[in-house]
């Protein structure tokens, strides 16, 4: 296989496990954008809803898949709210440390809890779906992955146009601008912000059944969450179209230092060349591709 | 100058009665009592840090007086969030411009629509039935308002490319798309070239005559308070030294001791 046969197939890998990076990324900047809360928790978000629907799946519960995803769903939906209420509405107009701190923790409890309530034992999410592989000209995919790209396009899709063009989307981003502003326009802030956590459960639920379903389901399935960082810091912080590129450079770069690096090295820089870029981006462009550049008047 | 409270009714819209609000040591708003008419223009004016902006931001509810009572139409206001009070009909402009950024001009006026609308979140996503309905329904009255301010060739555009004048004129006008009763003005003017003052004049006083819109105005401008007020507040250092038509307040010894003596009456612009 030539190496330009071999880059292709490894660059529509990236692409779609890039899509599912930027579904999950997607939960943090909604978070963001709506409330200024850096959320360090958005991975074990993902690794909860993993577990819960794993859980459900096993032998000890045996539900049927679209039970166990509904449940899963509807789980992350008042977890979230939850979550919102007891823990990040208290802190709200806190500095940015004390939020992120308090993620932070928050991330450390989820994992202990997820184990210590389910089993530590990793599990399966067995989708319906079959797993032999599937070729389009160059490209080479695993269905799974085909589901999971497409999946993050309808969602990302349908985000992009909720913002866009739906009047809550713009009252969600008015409020992003400013939580003063918006509620003299008499919007309910706090409304907001529990509506953005509910999407981020939502997209958490679904990214952790994509990346369980292909990786099996224990505490390390936290660790996707640490691909957000890459990809908002890369796409910027608080927009949708620069998660969905951030997503994919971060998948594509992955999967070319996996095949073209890895090798001569021995592995690893796989995991890390993301964060190099990273690390580049917030040198050049620290407000990322798309993010917004505040000018502010002083 | 208008001929004060004339053609209008003279009951009180806003009561404010014995307002009190301190910030640490300082107390920015002292036993403030103010009763404004229905339909007047009213306007608040005193030195920088007299407690102007603070007692607006207690009327429409950022902060909560310390004591003190603020009706609106018989309903005390402290005490409500901001987002409640707008819905009662406070509707308000911030000092500096506080648009939303990133969003078109007409976006901005819809959201101030927004307290009237009631469609749920799934419904307005699919943009179907009520919410399409209730959609147009107030698009019809954001548009309105848009030709009221004469900014119709604006309305596609982003909000971040206006001048700063018409940047005012819109939020002024998002103001407006609340259908306010009362209006809080905080310094709608500031920053402005000759010319952008006296559009915005022209608009504050057309507002007040064509919707019957109550407005309390801070103003450091004074030719333009005097010309355009119906009754007029000063304060000081937290407390109320005076009010009443411009005319009383011009010749009252306390207010020209306190400001307008303390400085030439036009470098307050």
């Amino acid at each position: 296989m030539s190496d330009f046969q071999f880059a292709t197939e490894l660059f529509g890998q990236g692409v779609a496990n890039g899509l599912m990076y930027s579904l999950v990324a997607l939960g943090f900047v909604l978070i963001y954008k709506a409330t200024d809360a850096i959320n360090f928790a958005q991975g074990e978000f993902v690794m909860i809803a993993g577990i819960v629907v794993s859980a459900l799946l096993s032998p000890a519960y045996g539900f049927p898949i679209w039970l166990a995803l509904f449940i899963g769903l509807a789980f992350m939906v008042i977890f979230n709210i939850a979550l919102e209420r007891v823990v990040l509405r208290p802190l709200i107009g806190r500095p940015i440390v004390s939020i992120i701190m308090a993620t932070i923790g928050l991330a450390f409890i989820l994992r202990g809890l997820g184990p210590m309530v389910f089993g530590a034992a990793p599990r399966a999410i067995k989708l319906p779906i079959p797993d032999f592989p599937i070729i389009f000209g160059p490209f080479f995919f695993n269905p799974i992955q085909l589901v999971g790209a497409g999946v993050s396009i309808v969602f990302l899709l349908g985000f992009g146009w909720f913002f866009m063009k739906t009047r809550k989307g713009v009252a969600m981003r008015a409020v992003a601008d400013s939580h003063q502003v918006s509620s003299a326009m008499g919007i309910n802030v706090e409304q907001y912000f529990a509506l953005a956590w509910v999407m981020a459960g939502v997209v958490a639920m679904l990214g952790g059944v994509l990346w369980g379903s292909m990786s099996g389901v224990d505490t390390q399935l936290a660790l996707v969450g640490l691909k957000v960082f890459p990809v908002v810091i890369l796409g910027g912080l608080d927009s949708i179209i620069g998660v969905v590129v951030g997503g994919i450079i971060v998948g594509v770069v992955e999967a070319l230092a996996s095949g073209f690096i890895d090798p001569y090295v021995g592995g690893g820089t796989k995991d890390f060349a993301p964060y190099v870029l990273m690390i580049l981006m917030l040198m050049i462009r620290p407000y990322g591709l798309f993010g917004r550049k505040l000018i502010e008047r002083i | 100058m208008l001929d004060a409270g004339a053609a209008k009714s003279s009951d009180t819209i806003l009561t404010v009665a014995n307002v009190a609000k301190s910030f640490g040591g300082v107390q920015a708003v002292n036993d403030v009592s103010l009763e404004v008419p229905r339909g007047s223009i009213y306007s608040i004016i005193g030195p920088n840090g007299a407690g102007k902006t603070s007692l607006v931001n207690m009327i429409s509810g950022f902060y909560k007086a310390d004591r003190g009572s603020i009706k609106l139409d018989g309903t005390e206001l402290i005490g409500r969030r901001p987002s409640k009070i707008a819905e009662l009909g406070v509707a308000r402009t911030f000092q500096n411009i506080a648009l939303f950024r990133g969003l078109t001009v007409l976006d901005n006026l819809m959201l101030g629509r927004h307290v009237r609308m009631k469609s749920g979140v799934l419904s307005c996503f699919a943009f179907w039935g009520p919410a399409q309905r209730e959609e147009v329904e107030h698009r019809k009255r954001a548009e309105e308002i848009i030709d009221f301010l004469r900014i119709t060739d604006l309305r596609r555009l982003n909000t971040g490319e206006l001048a700063y004048g018409l940047q005012k004129r819109v939020e002024l006008g998002r103001a407006l798309a609340l259908d306010p009763t009362l209006l809080l003005l905080d310094e709608p003017m500031a920053g402005m070239n000759q010319e952008e003052k006296e559009d915005m004049v022209r608009y504050v006083l057309d507002v007040n005559a064509e919707f019957g819109t109550t407005i309390v105005l801070i103003e450091h401008d004074m030719g333009v308070v005097m010309d355009i007020s119906d009754y007029i507040a000063v304060l000081d250092q937290g407390v109320k030294i005076a009010d009443g038509t411009p005319d009383r307040v011009k010749e009252d010894p306390a207010v020209i001791r306190a400001y307008l003596g303390a400085s030439h009456l036009q470098d307050k612009v």
